[in-house]
């Protein structure tokens, strides 16, 4: 059997305690099939890292509600790049204003999911972006 | 996508294992994936690792769902990383059988190791593989000992009554039970008595731990009786002990620590550990030398559209298997050894 399930690291960096979001979207991803990392609250932009690299994950996707995005997401993305795992996709979700948006997007962070997207529109990207 | 094997990592064109040698942990972390995804390829980066084999203590720690164990696993981990060793962490967790799909969480508890660099922790989906470990787990274990963990722990999934790989996998096994789980009956039940190196009697802060403790030692023929755990150790035997712990705290755990210290060195001094390794890799091999057999012959006689024929006749009875097989095994038998 050679399958190769997509892996996917969902994280929450930042103080928020509000993971109902990240366990919808892991349980989503799972039943599309991938195999989901879930580390619980308040990681620090290094345990995400170090933990995306050791599962080597496809894609890191980071919720964060606690407004710290913008230190938080590029830090991540930066620490990928140091660990030479920069091919590693990181992509955001939260209460993100949309010029916020277009900042995390030159730094790195590829797509940012902001309330009332579907779980099936981040299932499709993460499936069309990694495509095995 | 990039293919898994041949890859260039940061421009580097060094082989993977010899990354994974180094301690490269991008590198640890990419070898592993390809054992799960395209074990063949893999095998080239194996063969280099081989000899570098071998000199880890594979600790199991298995038992229902609930139960803590991948508390106890981090409570062990912080234990052997204070006497310096570096450590490697197996959680194998379930994948579903209708997507596919896994939600491997043993991380939650294990949340201060991630950035501990003498630490590696890998969760492995067990793919549709039952007794408690993944195909992948026994090649990752080799790929952490290479890397210079000195201890790895190997958490299974924890259906509780089938985790029979474990045994052939690891060096001291460490069987968790929780009071009033209904596992005083279940553990004869699940013959999880003869798996058991070490017992942890985990939650032992709930009622009931200390008649868990007595029914075990009842059933292990050690009880309230001091003097048949002595004499079995100077006859050289191992009494699996129990420990009471409540990994929440981490309390008891320096005694389980301790115990499984105490196993491993049993298992050196008795000579046990080669026994044990010995019939290990003979496993191996046979299995090694039964899938490349199987391969190369299925795919010789697919290739020729031969296989259905033969299946065909079979159902006709023009043909019984067994002189079908005969048949079938003809070319390799003459080429490779009859000449």
């Amino acid at each position: 059997m050679a399958e190769r399930p997509i892996r996917v690291l969902i994280a929450k960096p930042g103080l928020d305690g509000h993971d109902r979001g990240a366990k919808v979207l892991a349980r989503a991803l799972r039943d599309a099939g991938m195999e989901v990392i879930y580390t619980g609250l308040r990681q620090t932009p290094e345990q995400i890292a170090a933990t995306a690299t050791q599962e080597d994950v496809h894609v890191v996707g980071l919720s964060c509600l606690s407004g710290a995005h913008l230190e938080l997401f590029p830090r991540v993305v930066q620490l990928l790049k140091e660990q030479q795992a920069d091919d590693i996709v990181v992509l955001g979700g939260g209460t993100i204003p949309s010029e916020d948006i277009t900042a995390l997007k030159k730094q790195g962070v590829a797509e940012v999911f902001t309330p009332g997207t579907s779980t099936q529109e981040v299932v499709e990207f993460v499936k069309r972006t990694v495509q095995l | 996508m990039e293919p898994l094997s041949g890859i260039k990592i940061g421009g580097s064109s060094v082989s993977l294992a010899e990354r994974v040698l180094r301690g490269d942990v991008r590198a640890t972390g990419r070898l592993i994936s390809l054992i799960e995804n395209a074990p063949e390829e893999a095998e080239q980066e194996l063969r280099a690792l081989h000899a570098y084999t071998g000199n880890a203590h594979v600790v199991g720690i298995t038992g229902s769902p609930g139960i803590g164990k991948s508390t106890l696993t981090d409570r062990l981990a912080k234990r052997w990383r204070k006497e310096g060793f570096q450590v490697g962490i197996i959680a194998v967790d379930p994948n579903s059988p209708f997507s596919g799909g896994a939600l491997l969480g043993d991380r939650v508890r294990m949340q201060d190791l991630a950035t501990d660099p003498g630490v590696f922790i890998r969760s492995m989906g067990a793919r549709g593989r039952l007794g408690g470990l993944a195909r992948a787990t026994h090649n990752a274990i080799r790929v952490l000992d290479a890397a210079g963990k000195g201890v790895i722990f190997v958490e299974t999934v924890g259906v509780g009554q089938s985790e029979v790989d474990i045994v052939r996998t690891a060096d001291t096994v460490v069987v968790g039970l929780v009071p009033g789980m209904g596992d005083d009956i279940q553990t004869i039940k699940a013959g999880i008595l003869e798996i058991a190196d070490v017992f942890a009697i985990n939650k032992a802060d709930r009622p009931d731990a200390n008649r868990l403790v007595i029914e075990l030692q009842m059933a292990l023929g050690t009880s309230g009786n001091a003097d048949t755990g002595a004499s079995a150790r100077t006859e050289g035997r191992w009494i699996p002990p129990i420990e009471q712990t409540i990994a929440s705290t981490g309390e008891g755990t320096g005694a389980l620590r301790k115990a499984i210290a105490d196993h491993w060195e049993h298992l050196q001094r008795s000579g046990e550990l080669e026994t044990r390794r010995r019939a290990r890799y003979e496993a191996e091999l046979q299995s090694v030398v039964e899938d490349h057999w199987r391969k190369r012959f299925f795919e010789y006689w697919q290739q020729r559209g031969h296989w259905e024929q033969v299946v065909e006749q079979l159902l006709r009875k023009e043909i019984d298997p067994f002189t079908a097989a005969q048949q079938l095994l003809s070319p390799f038998l003459d080429s490779e050894i009859g000449g």
